[in-house]
């Protein structure tokens, strides 16, 4: 990856980490951990990698995303806003009364959502449908969508994980945001899911494990899909990733910071952002 | 003519509307039962089989819907609906995308397989999901012009089949199937009798029955349970004073909450529910077990006739 492109993906990815906690705190609820988790995912998706357009949201031909663990909302409506779907300053209105916005996403409010999800395991599924839909008609857009580590727990992802390699859908790619906490604590203590690459890999599918944060490695692996087989990319990612005091901290799964938190959240994000004040 | 089940008319006008349509047709290892098969066996590339796994079909069908393409998705009433109830709610009742849940084996004529697989409540969590078409044909007819009918419309339905071969209720030279519109069978003052599926047929037989004791009573096929008919709903009771409804169904929250739902607020009427009486079922013969639970011709006829002794007690 030339030098460019990585400093351009690592200011939106900067951007959509800033967006998500002014989104998060205006709405003194939400679930800020698991958004920050995967805001490089998303950058690199909606950046660099995604044929969609925010002038045709409704194309038929576009790259689908599914965000299967929809309650990191705010990192996809950041996204979507940085990309022209909506204006930025309507993250302030996240989860409030009359928003399109809701805490969750929806398809039918949202330009740019493919997919209503929140309730866990039912994004992979309707992943699964549009990819198979695509084999059907033989359109030829690439659907990608993004679990949880904790949302492996539910039967229907393993369902669904069966589905996609029996149907061969090689124009579906996963990422798996492995940050490793869940509301209830350690992942690994609450309902131990690992080694999920190999379960993976037992279940038929072609699996990448990557640093989550890392564009080169996010790059590499979406590259190395085969035909014939699903791709699962596993993404070692910090929960809480970007500001300091959320890192790993179990805590912020599902919690609004106050002021003076948002206050010391905002001058980190910012600081970061500093140092991409020169790239396009 | 012989008689037939509402399944095979589904999977005959699945098989036939394949030529017309662009649609697909999904199945959790029931395609032989459910008659789905028809269908995957000549349009092998639309049929997809999920294997045991209601949940995850519910869910692709709702992620093929989104792409535009209509999903026709079943299974027996029991997965179908209860299985995979969370993911009908959320994600086909709240996307409000193109998928037709079309569910067979519903209520006690699933027969010996027993309680586990008798869905008797189907119609009940169905109906409380905002937005969500719900109906119940009465023959092959009505079933063979309602998957048509379905697949035009733009949205969730679910739709309720039956196992067991029922008799001709409808001439299918005449018959012109409308949705959302209740449809009268017969004239009478005596009491209103609202009724779906493969109750039409018994309903009509307890009517000829009553007509040789002096008792005269409408009885109209309620194939659409949401949205209810309401203006025939009222019109007949406001005709009646009397209603009871008949299904294959548990007493709570069937087409028989339904009308009371609409009744209590509207004009509130007598309303007798002859139904499953909020137990689990046993294994049986399907007509046995509809006579087991007071389902039978007679048992239809008596407690209507109960309901007009009521009525006429009440007036005097």
């Amino acid at each position: 990856m030339e030098q460019s492109k990585l400093l351009y993906l690592r200011k939106k990815a900067a951007q959509i980490r800033r967006l998500i906690i002014e989104g998060v705190y205006n709405a003194g609820s939400g679930h800020p951990g698991g958004s920050l988790s995967c805001a490089d995912v998303m950058a690199y998706l909606y950046f660099e990698k995604m044929n969609v357009s925010a002038a045709d949201p409704q194309d038929p031909g576009r790259d689908r995303f599914v965000l299967s663990k929809g309650h990191a909302s705010p990192a996809l409506y950041a996204a979507l806003a940085l990309r022209g779907y909506f204006p930025a300053e309507e993250i302030k209105t996240l989860r409030k009364l009359g928003s399109r916005l809701q805490g969750h996403p929806d398809m039918h409010t949202v330009p740019g959502v493919d997919m209503s999800t929140g309730s866990l395991g039912q994004g992979f599924s309707a992943a699964c449908g549009m990819a198979k839909a695509a084999k059907i008609t033989g359109a030829k857009y690439h659907v990608y969508t993004i679990l949880g580590d904790g949302e492996s727990q539910e039967g229907e992802v393993w369902e669904a994980a069966m589905f996609a390699a029996h149907y061969k859908l090689d124009n579906l790619t996963a990422f798996l945001d492995y940050n490793k906490l869940q509301i209830d604590g350690d992942v690994r203590e609450v309902m131990n899911p690992d080694p999920l690459d190999e379960k993976f890999r037992a279940f038929g599918w072609e699996v990448r494990f990557i640093d989550g944060h890392d564009f080169r490695q996010i790059e590499a692996a979406v590259s190395s899909g085969v035909s014939g087989r699903p791709l699962m990319i596993i993404c070692d990612t910090v929960k809480g990733k970007g500001v300091s005091f959320m890192e790993n901290a179990v805590g912020w799964h599902g919690k609004a910071p106050k002021q003076p938190e948002y206050e010391t959240a905002v001058k980190e994000l910012e600081s970061a952002l500093e140092e991409f004040a020169e790239v396009e | 003519m012989a008689d037939i089940a509402t399944r095979a008319s589904y999977g005959r006008a699945l098989a036939d509307l394949g030529e017309k349509y662009m649609f697909a047709v999904m199945d959790a290892d029931l395609s032989g039962s459910t008659q789905t098969k028809k269908f995957a066996d000549k349009f092998p590339e639309r049929f997809i089989n999920c294997g045991i796994a209601e949940q995850n079909m519910i869910g692709v069908a709702a992620g093929i819907a989104a792409t535009g393409m209509p999903v026709f998705a079943s299974s027996f009433a029991m997965f179908a609906s209860g299985r995979a109830y969370e993911q009908i709610r959320n994600s086909v009742g709240h996307t409000k995308l193109n998928v037709k849940i079309c569910a067979s084996h519903a209520g006690v004529t699933v027969g010996e397989d027993g309680a586990t697989h008798q869905f008797c409540e189907d119609i009940a969590i169905m109906r409380s999901i905002p937005g969500m078409v719900v109906i119940s044909p009465a023959d092959d007819t009505e079933a063979y012009a309602a998957i048509e009918a379905i697949l035009k419309y733009d949205g969730p339905v679910y739709c309720r089949l039956g196992r067991q071969a029922v008799p001709e209720v409808f001439d299918p030279a005449t018959y012109k199937f409308e949705l959302f519109k209740a449809v009268p069978l017969t004239q009478g003052d005596d009491c209103a009798v609202f009724a779906h599926g493969v109750m039409i047929d018994r309903a009509l037989k307890a009517c000829e029955l009553l007509k040789t004791k002096g008792i005269n009573i409408s009885v109209i096929d309620t194939h659409t349970i949401k949205p209810l008919d309401e203006n025939t709903v009222l019109e007949y009771a406001a005709r009646t004073r009397n209603v009871v409804v008949v299904e294959e169904h548990s007493v709570i929250g069937g087409l028989g909450g339904a009308i009371c739902e609409l009744l209590s607020q509207k004009l509130p009427t007598p309303v007798t529910r002859l139904g499953i009486n909020d137990v689990f079922g046993v294994s049986g013969k399907a007509g046995e077990l509809l006579d087991y639970y007071g389902l039978s011709v007679d048992g239809i006829a008596d407690a209507i006739r109960n309901s007009v002794k009521n009525k006429d007690g009440a007036q005097k």
